[in-house]
C-alpha cells in the first residue's frame, strides 16, 4: 500500500536502468539527503564528531571494500592499509603544492591508492579466497611498515605523525583545528553522496556486470568473454580508490592529525570487513548499514547506557561491543549472509504487499 | 537507513541527559581521565589507571576534595585506540575537564591543535609530542617530567657511570632495541650525536609490533653483534618477552636497560629468576611505604573502593598514576590559589599547571617525601626534565641502583627548540604564545 509500484510505467530504456526505478525510492533517497544536510545543525558537537564524521568518512570505504568482497567476490584484508596510502598522498600533495584545494587532493588521493591496490591485486588473478586473503594481508603489513620506515611519507617530522594543515575553501578553514565541525561534515557527507553515485552507477552498468560474473563463478564469465585480468584489477583499483578518499577523509576531516602507521592498522581493516559482512555483501545500502553499526554502536554502549541509567564502564563496554559484533558476524554468515541490507529489502517487500504481508 | 536513525536519536538523548548531568556538578571540579583496560595495551593501562583514580577517591574521602571542592573523577575507556580516545576527548569538553590526559601519543597528537581553541590544557606525563616541552610554541600541552630524548642522555651516563668515564665508551657497541613506531624511534637522533660524540657504536634492533611478542632472531643478531649494552625502548608486551630472550641468549640481563615505560613489575617478573638484574629508569620510587601510599590503602582500598588488588598497589606502573594524581592535584591548587576561584576551568588549570613547582617540601606535605625529583615547570619549559634514576629487579621488586641522574639539558633543549619551531612552521597559521606568563613562584 505504501510502497508499490504498480502505476509506474517505464516507456523507455533509460527509465528501466535508472538507478532508483521506483518513485517511493526516489523521494525516500530525497528525504534521506534532506535530513542528512540538516542533521548537523540539530545535533550536539559531541554525536557529531564521535558518530557522524566517521560514519561518513568510514562509509567510503566499506563500499569499497564491498565492490571488491560483495561484488567481485575476492576477500581482502588490506583495506586499512590502502586507506593509508590514501592519507599519506593526500599529506604530501597538500605540503607540496599547497596552493591547489584540498578537496582535490582529497579526491586525487585515491589514485595513488588505486595504483598500489592494482599492483597488490596481482595475485588475485592466480590465487583466490583464503590465499588471497593472506595476500592481502601482505599488503596491510607492508604497508604499514612503509608508513613508519619511510620518513618522507610524513615530511622527516620527529613524531611520525601526520599533521593536518589548515586549508580552506573559498576564505572558510575545512580542514585544521579551526574548521568547523558543521562544515567538515558538509564537505564529507558531499564526498560520500558523490562516492556513492560513482559506485552504484559502476555497479549497475557494464563493468558491475562483469564483476559480478567473476564472482558467481570465474570460468563462465571468462567463456562468456570477460577478460578476468581487466575485471580482477579494475575491482582492485575501483575498491582501493575508495579505500584512499575514505583514508584522507578520515585523517584530514575527522582525526585531524594521527599516528598513521598506527591508525591504519589491521584492526582497521577487520572492522571494515566485518562492516561489509553484518551491513550486507553485495548492496549499497548494507554499507551504510554496516558502518553505522561498526561506529554507532560503541559509542551508544559506552556513554548512551550510563546516561539512561544502565551502570556499565568504558571497559566493559568494550568488552560487550566486542562479543556483539564478533557473534552478529558469526550468526550473519551463518544465518543470512546478505546481513542487515537483506532485512532491509524483507522489509519493503512486506510493505509492498501491505496491509497482507506474508 | 532505519538502524542509522535509531542510533542517531538514541545518542542525541543520551547526550542531551549527560549534558544535564554536566550541568548538576556546578560546584565540583570535573575531570575526565582516559585509561585503557582493555585492549593489547591493558597490562601498562590498568595500573596506571588505578593508581590516579585511587589517588583522587582519597583524595575526596579523606580531605573533601581539593581546597574544599570534590573532583568528579571519571574515566573514559580508550582501548590504547586514536578513534576511541577521540570520543574521550569530545565527552570530556562536553563535560567540562579541566584537563586531558591522552595516555597514548595517536591521541596527543590529535587533541594537541585543538588544546588552544577549546581551552583545555593537555598533559601527557612523558610521553607525547617530545617537542611541546618548548612552552613558547605549546603554551596548553605540557609533558613533565622529562622528554625521551633525556632518557636516552640518561641511559648513556649511566654506561659511562659503570664503565668508568665516558673516555671508557670508546669502542663498545651500545644497541638501542626499539618498538618500529614513533614511540620507539624518537631516542635515535639523540644516541647519534651522543655515539658521535664519544665514539661507541651505535645498533639499531627494531621489534615491528607484530612480532613484539617473537624476538628470537632480533636476540640472535644481538649475540652475534657482541653489544655491550642494550636500551630498551618498548612498551606492553614487548618488554616482558625482551627479558626472557635477553636471558634464554645469554645475554646479561644488567646491561639491558629500560626506559621508564619497560619498568612494570610485570614486564620482568615473568623472566622469572633469569629476569633478575634486569634495569630500567625511573622518576619515582615503587613500594606502599609512603604515607600517600598508606592513605589510599586506608582511605580506599580498604574500603573496598578501588578497582586494584591490594598487592598491586606500590607496585611501578601504580605508582606511576599516584605520582600524576599529585602533580595534577597541585597543579589544581595552584590554580585555586592563583584565581582565587574554587571551583576553576581549563583556562585556570592552565595557568597552574604553568605555575607548578615540585620542591622537596611539597613532595613532603603531599605524603610523599623522597618520592621523586623536584618537578618545575616555567612559561617556557613546559617539561622540567627532571632527574632520572636506574633501579634494578632483584626478583620480587625494583631497587633503587644508581643515585639522581640530571639529563644535560644543554645538549637535548636546543634539539626540542628546533622541533618546536619545525611544528608550527609546518603547521601554517600556529598561534603565536598570547597567554599571559604566570610569576613562577
Amino acid at each position: 500500500m505504501f510502497y508499490r509500484e504498480t502505476g509506474q510505467f517505464k516507456t523507455n530504456y533509460a527509465d528501466d536502468m535508472a538507478i532508483f526505478p521506483i518513485r517511493q525510492d526516489r523521494i525516500g533517497i530525497a528525504i534521506i539527503i534532506a535530513i542528512a544536510l540538516i542533521l548537523p545543525f540539530m545535533v550536539s558537537d559531541f554525536v557529531l564528531k564521535t558518530i557522524l564524521l566517521p560514519f561518513l568518512a568510514l562509509s567510503v570505504a566499506v563500499i569499497g571494500l564491498n565492490i571488491l568482497t560483495g561484488y567481485t567476490g575476492l576477500i581482502s584484508l588490506g583495506s586499512a592499509g590502502f586507506m593509508g596510502v590514501g592519507a599519506y598522498a593526500c599529506y604530501k600533495l597538500t605540503t607540496l603544492f599547497p596552493e591547489v584545494n584540498i578537496i582535490i587532493w582529497i579526491f586525487a588521493s585515491g589514485f595513488f591508492a588505486a595504483a598500489v591496490g592494482v599492483f597488490f591485486g596481482l595475485p588475485s588473478l592466480r590465487i583466490k579466497g583464503l590465499y588471497l586473503a593472506v595476500a592481502t594481508l601482505a599488503a596491510q603489513f607492508f604497508l604499514q611498515w612503509a608508513f613508519v620506515r619511510i620518513p618522507w611519507l610524513f615530511n622527516y617530522n620527529p613524531s611520525g605523525a601526520i599533521e593536518v594543515p589548515l586549508r580552506t575553501l573559498f576564505g572558510m578553514p575545512i580542514t585544521g583545528p579551526t574548521a568547523e565541525l558543521e562544515v567538515k561534515y558538509l564537505i564529507c557527507l558531499g564526498f560520500v553522496i558523490g562516492m556513492t553515485w560513482l559506485a552504484s552507477n559502476l555497479v549497475h552498468g557494464r563493468i558491475g556486470r562483469s564483476w559480478m560474473a567473476v564472482r558467481d563463478m570465474d570460468i563462465a564469465a571468462e567463456l562468456m568473454g570477460i577478460k578476468l585480468l581487466n575485471a580482477k584489477l579494475m575491482a582492485f583499483a575501483v575498491s582501493s580508490f575508495f579505500c584512499g578518499v575514505s583514508g584522507a577523509l578520515f585523517v584530514f576531516l575527522y582525526l585531524g592529525g594521527a599516528e598513521a602507521g598506527t591508525e591504519f592498522a589491521i584492526r582497521l581493516s577487520f572492522l571494515i570487513l566485518f562492516a561489509v559482512i553484518i551491513g550486507g555483501t553485495g548492496s549499497m545500502i548494507g554499507s551504510f548499514f554496516g558502518t553505522a553499526f561498526i561506529v554507532a554502536l560503541p559509542t551508544i554502549l559506552k556513554f548512551g547506557a550510563p546516561a539512561i541509567g544502565i551502570a556499565i564502564t568504558g571497559a566493559t563496554a568494550e568488552k560487550i561491543v566486542l562479543m556483539i559484533i564478533g557473534a552478529l558476524t558469526i550468526y550473519l554468515l551463518i544465518v543470512e549472509p546478505h546481513g542487515l541490507a537483506r532485512l532491509w529489502q524483507i522489509m519493503k517487500q512486506k510493505l509492498r504487499v501491505w496491509p497482507f504481508p506474508y | 537507513m532505519m538502524f542509522k536513525k535509531l542510533a542517531l536519536s538514541a545518542t542525541v538523548a543520551a547526550s542531551v541527559l549527560t549534558a544535564g548531568f554536566a550541568a548538576q556538578a556546578q560546584d565540583a571540579i570535573n575531570f575526565v581521565h582516559n585509561t585503557y583496560r582493555t585492549g593489547a595495551f591493558s597490562g601498562s593501562g590498568i595500573p596506571v589507571g588505578d593508581g590516579t583514580r585511587d589517588y583522587f577517591t582519597m583524595l575526596n574521602n579523606r580531605d573533601g576534595g581539593i581546597g574544599g571542592v570534590k573532583i568528579n573523577f571519571e574515566e573514559c575507556e580508550t582501548a590504547y585506540d586514536t578513534r576511541r580516545s577521540v570520543e574521550c576527548y569530545e565527552q570530556g569538553k562536553a563535560k567540562g575537564t579541566v584537563l586531558y590526559v591522552p595516555w597514548s601519543t595517536g591521541a596527543t597528537l590529535a587533541a594537541i591543535p585543538r588544546a588552544h581553541i577549546d581551552k583545555i590544557p593537555i598533559f601527557s606525563m612523558g610521553y607525547g609530542l617530545s617537542a611541546s616541552a618548548v612552552g613558547d610554541v605549546f603554551p596548553w600541552v605540557f609533558n613533565m617530567p622529562i622528554t625521551y630524548w633525556d632518557g636516552a642522555n640518561a641511559f648513556i651516563q649511566h654506561v659511562a657511570q659503570q664503565e668508568g668515564g665516558f673516555d671508557k665508551l670508546k669502542g663498545k657497541t651500545i644497541g638501542l632495541l626499539h618498538l618500529d613506531a614513533p614511540f620507539g624511534k624518537e631516542p635515535i637522533p639523540i644516541l647519534e650525536a651522543l655515539a658521535k660524540q664519544h665514539g661507541f657504536n651505535l645498533k639499531l634492533y627494531p621489534v615491528a609490533p607484530a612480532e613484539m611478542q617473537n624476538q628470537s632472531s632480533v636476540w640472535l643478531t644481538i649475540r652475534r653483534d657482541r653489544t655491550d649494552w642494550v636500551y630498551n625502548q618498548g612498551w606492553g608486551a614487548m618488554n616482558p618477552t625482551a627479558v626472557r630472550e635477553a636471558a634464554r641468549g645469554g645475554f646479561p640481563v644488567n646491561r639491558l636497560v629500560g626506559v621508564w615505560w619497560a619498568g612494570g613489575d610485570d614486564d620482568a617478573r615473568p623472566a622469572g629468576d633469569a629476569g633478575k638484574g634486569y634495569r630500567a629508569l625511573n622518576w619515582h620510587q615503587t613500594g606502599a611505604s609512603f604515607p600517600v601510599i598508606q592513605d589510599i590503602i586506608k582511605h580506599v582500598v580498604d574500603k573496598g573502593q578501588s578497582l586494584a588488588p591490594k598487592d598491586k598497589v606500590g607496585e611501578n606502573l601504580y605508582n606511576r598514576g599516584v605520582y600524576q594524581a599529585i602533580l595534577i592535584a597541585e597543579a589544581i591548587k595552584n590554580a585555586q590559589a592563583i584565581t582565587g576561584k574554587k571551583v576553576i576551568n581549563g583556562e585556570d588549570m592552565r595557568r597552574g599547571l604553568e605555575a607548578l613547582n615540585m620542591t622537596e617540601a611539597k613532595w613532603a606535605a603531599a605524603g610523599a617525601p623522597n618520592f621523586a625529583s623536584p618537578v618545575r615547570v616555567t612559561c617556557s619549559d613546559h617539561n622540567s626534565q627532571s632527574a632520572v634514576y636506574v633501579m634494578e629487579w632483584d626478583g620480587k621488586a625494583w631497587k633503587r641502583l644508581s643515585a639522581d641522574i640530571q639529563p644535560q639539558k644543554d645538549q637535548v633543549r636546543p634539539l626540542l627548540e628546533e622541533a618546536a619551531k619545525a611544528f608550527a612552521t609546518s603547521n601554517a597559521g600556529w598561534p603565536t604564545r598570547t597567554e599571559a606568563c604566570q610569576n613562577n613562584s
